[in-house]
């Protein structure tokens, strides 16, 4: 029967603080990550990778590690599995195109060569110590400078990446105020606190693995693809993520490896990288060397920007760190050249890091218009006010929400902006010079289709299933508030259930679009579900809302009730009951359409900083930090501020601490730890304060919500480097900006 | 290439262990190279217990031994035997959260929630060695445990908020 219904009545759960709801999970220890999987007896490998950048392998000498009590297999080129080398692909998200141990061949220093399998952790580990590979070196390319291969992409991920509009030169050339500088970030790494795990293990030619990805479904077309399986036969299980920032999202060999070595001994294998793998094994953040032209009037209006960027990929995998992205659509800028080129190197293959490109575009477009504030001798806020975009100048678009303007200024009221001084090093306080510096964030809004299952049990409970993440993100949160709201039932009566690529289809956990995606896929299947419940309800003669319309019924604490007389209620489990089919479960899903046909989707925000420079110890700290960001309607406002501030910290990181340091002669990561590779820690973190500008978005989709992942990074390490110069006078144009690039700000 | 049955080879010496978990006494039978953090994760079933980089850099592998916070992963199993070992799995009282767990749930003091058991073992050390003063003194003293998701000004309020209600 077909039945017509209001939306039932919203309890408004969305948008509120809640804790999570697998907090408790978390704190007591029960949450499994997946080197925490329930697999019996599992072997345990190690991986050992290669020491030269280019070459081949000319003997692998075993005699050492099989003699270790305890190890049970070395698998290496000469005894794997034959799997073929994936082309990258949308769906089958093969980062890096070079099947794992199937050639002698070295295609960068920390390659996977090997993997020792034994009973123990630690008789693999002492295995792969005492592995003896000699190799045969030939010359590598290994800076961009050295580089003799230089692409100049087209497209990356459907986008022209080589834009023009006007003339760019001229207008240039022509302008009063003109800024020409090369900004340079460098590579950096991911560094989630889990390290990337694959527990592998075969049953009746079924592939089961437990993997710390964030796409389960891109993990199992992927493995389907390297053991020639039906998608069906592999299944990826991932409920919890240790963070992934990215280097979880594409499909990485060690997962090959893993199942691999579970084929070969037959019995379930467990593989964790080590923190030093981490830095060669599952991409990184491409370093940029970015030279940007701006030219503008006196007034400070943008009149031209060239935006040059030169990054690095490997032999074996393509990314482009699309840096100039932001420089296309910020601002409002009549004549505009960007070229993204990208270096092929003899390293291992970067990938999508927080904000892949807008993260260090918009450090270097940030410094610019910082640089041409000061050229301009205007305040730098009122720049980015005065070259505010009303409609999206790379494609005429207007923007489908944007209240940035808004940000501006509840950002400059609450960090007190009007009683910042102008000029460099004219604030101090307690012998401290003091800087402020602001910058604006942005990220594009998107999404990709997604599917839920609902199912009311026949105890009233509520449960969701679909293969979407949870990366620390909220994601269990928000889903249980939306489909709470659709049913009327309390968030704690809603249990669910992720990361498993045997539930309904969702998207990578990555791009900032699950939100976007998997919430109005949920809130769709959540509505079918109360509507066929309410068919039960209103038509089954042992209801009390028997014989009501549906218009007449709402859904509220858990129940069914008539709107006018509230004591004609029936629970959810009873509708169950009178259904007769034990559960009621159903599909939903929501797919984009036309929308970015007529609206171009970008989050906004603007980040105000606050820096404290020591002259006297060159000790430079980030004291206050302020985001207030446009993202859509907020779904939990308690998970939402805390993914902004983790985003400002990896700016605060960016800008001042991170670096992956690569020997330029050999090729090896030389900060492959936590001690070398500085992540920000407590002390280096101020608090933190995060404002919503709430304007819900209906043109993106049903919850009027867009994805918060990625942009609180975006704007920060720019708005630290302007204070930097606020404070000091020195213009860093390389990050990170370490004590020893301020030793001479001044006459000290 | 010769290839060595490990059935045949010989085996390494092992030495029996006896400590207390979470209040109980445990016995194993390990190999001197066995790490606490091994020892717990893939011995005694404590995997809530974790290891980010098995080098005593980031803090996620923290335990309480004998109440003195410990980073599990540069200590070796074997001299503790005897000595009592608490780990995230040990701190609430059944069903009841023990105060900087809640306090870390109120506060939502993590994300991934993966250096989380190490955070609170910690925190719980600080606040019991009165070093949770002031929240510059709680960043310092937390300063061993890295939060990749960034979650330091909550864990920060979080510990400020339970050394306040003592």
């Amino acid at each position: 029967m077909t039945v017509t219904a209001e939306r039932p009545a919203t309890k408004g759960f969305i948008g509120q603080p809640i804790d999570r709801v697998d907090g408790r999970a978390k704190v007591t220890g029960a949450a499994r990550y997946a080197a925490d999987a329930p697999v019996d007896a599992p072997l345990f490998a190690v991986i050992v990778q290669s020491t030269i950048a280019r070459g081949r392998m000319t003997a692998i000498d075993e005699t050492a590690t099989r003699a270790v009590p305890g190890v049970v297999e070395v698998v290496t080129y000469k005894n794997a599995p034959r799997v073929p080398t994936l082309p990258f692909d949308f769906m089958v998200p093969v980062q890096e195109e070079l099947a794992p141990l199937q050639t002698d061949e070295i295609h960068y220093d920390g390659q996977h060569v090997a993997a020792v399998v034994g009973t123990t952790f630690e008789a693999a580990r002492e295995g792969a110590a005492l592995l003896r590979i000699a190799y045969e070196q030939r010359d590598a390319e290994l800076t961009i400078d050295d580089a003799h291969q230089v692409d100049l992409p087209a497209q990356w991920f459907g986008s022209d990446i080589q834009p023009r509009r006007g003339e760019p030169e001229a207008a240039f050339e022509a302008s009063e105020v003109r800024i020409d500088a090369t900004y340079v970030t460098p590579l950096e790494n991911h560094n989630p606190l889990e390290p990337s795990v694959t527990v592998a293990e075969w049953r009746d030619g079924d592939l089961i693995v437990h993997d710390s990805t964030q796409w389960v479904r891109g993990t199992r077309a992927a493995l389907a693809k390297h053991f020639a399986l039906d998608e069906e036969r592999v299944h990826v299980i991932a409920p919890f993520l240790g963070g992934g920032f990215g280097c979880k999202g594409f499909f990485w060999p060690h997962a090959a490896i893993a199942a691999m070595a579970a084929k070969l001994t037959n019995r379930p294998v467990k593989l964790v990288l080590t923190r030093e793998q981490m830095f060669t094994s599952c991409g990184r953040r491409s370093s940029t060397r970015q030279h940007l032209r701006v030219g503008a009037s006196r007034d400070g209006r943008l009149k031209s920007v060239l935006h040059d960027v030169i990054g690095e990929s490997s032999r074996v995998g393509m990314f482009v760190e699309s840096a100039g992205g932001v420089t296309e659509m910020l601002y409002d800028v009549p004549n505009v050249a960007i070229t993204h080129r990208v270096a092929r190197l003899d390293v291992a293959t970067p990938t999508a890091m927080r904000a892949p490109g807008e993260a260090p575009g918009s450090y270097a477009l940030g410094s610019a218009l910082d640089e041409l504030a000061y050229a301009c001798g205007l305040d730098p806020l009122d720049v980015l006010r005065r070259n505010h975009a009303g409609t999206d100048p790379s494609n005429g678009l207007p923007f489908s929400s944007k209240h940035l303007l808004a940000c501006y200024e509840r950002g400059a009221e609450a960090f007190g902006w009007s009683t910042r001084t102008h000029a460099p090093r004219s604030m101090r306080e307690n012998g401290e010079l003091i800087g402020w510096g602001v910058a604006t964030a942005t990220y594009p809004a998107m999404r990709a289709p997604a599917q839920a299952r609902v199912t009311i049990g026949a105890d009233g409970t509520i449960d969701v299933a679909t293969a979407t993440h949870d990366l620390g993100t909220g994601m269990y949160t928000i889903l249980a508030q939306i489909a709470a709201d659709a049913l009327g039932v309390h968030p704690d009566a809603v249990r669910v259930r992720i990361g498993d690529s045997q539930f309904p289809n969702a998207p990578v956990a990555g791009g900032s679009m699950s939100s976007a995606s998997v919430g109005p896929a949920v809130q769709d299947a959540a509505q079918r579900a109360y509507r066929e419940a309410l068919a039960v309800a209103i038509s089954s003669g042992a209801s009390p809302l028997h014989g009501l319309t549906g218009d007449a019924v709402e859904a509220r604490d858990g129940m069914l009730r008539a709107k006018d007389d509230p004591s004609r209620a029936i629970p959810y489990a009873d509708v169950v009951k009178l259904a007769e089919t034990g559960a009621i479960e159903v599909l939903g899903g929501a797919a984009p359409g036309d929308e970015d046909e007529k609206f171009s989707f970008h989050s906004f925000g603007a980040q105000f900083v606050e820096v404290r420079f020591d002259e006297e110890l060159a000790r430079l700290r980030v004291s206050r930090a302020l985001g207030v960001f446009d993202c859509g309607r907020i779904l939990n406002a308690k998970t939402a501020r805390s993914q902004m501030i983790g985003g400002i910290t990896w700016g605060i990181g960016m800008a001042l601490f991170e670096e992956t340091v690569r020997d330029g002669r050999f090729g090896a990561v030389v900060t492959n730890n936590l001690a070398d590779y500085h992540v920000p820690v407590n002390a280096d973190i101020p608090n933190i304060e995060v404002e919503f500008v709430e304007e819900p978005d209906y043109n993106l989709n049903s919850l009027g919500a867009r994805g918060i992942g990625e942009i609180g990074i975006t704007g920060v390490a720019a708005a630290i480097a302007n204070a930097v110069y606020h404070a000091t006078g020195v213009r860093v144009r390389d990050l990170p900006i370490v004590p020893e690039k301020l030793l001479g700000s001044a006459a000290v | 290439m010769p290839t060595a049955d490990p059935s045949l080879a010989p085996a390494r010496s092992t030495i029996p262990l006896t400590l207390r978990l979470n209040g109980r006494e445990a016995t194993f039978v390990v190999e001197p190279q066995v790490t606490l953090l091994d020892l717990l994760r893939d011995r005694a079933g404590l995997e809530g217990t974790k290891k980010g980089c098995d080098r005593g850099q980031c803090g996620a592998c923290t335990v309480l031994v004998n109440g003195r916070r410990t980073l599990s992963c540069l200590a070796l199993a074997l001299p503790h035997a005897g000595d009592d070992i608490t780990t995230i799995e040990g701190l609430a009282d059944g069903d009841v959260l023990h105060p900087v767990q809640a306090a870390f749930v109120e506060h939502d003091a993590f994300q991934c929630g993966f250096c989380t058991p190490g955070q609170i073992l910690s925190a719980v050390a600080v606040i019991a060695e009165g070093r949770a003063h002031g929240d510059d003194a709680i960043r310092e003293a937390m300063s061993g445990n890295v939060c990749r998701c960034g979650a330091y000004p909550n864990i920060v309020a979080a510990i400020a908020a339970v050394q306040g209600a003592r």
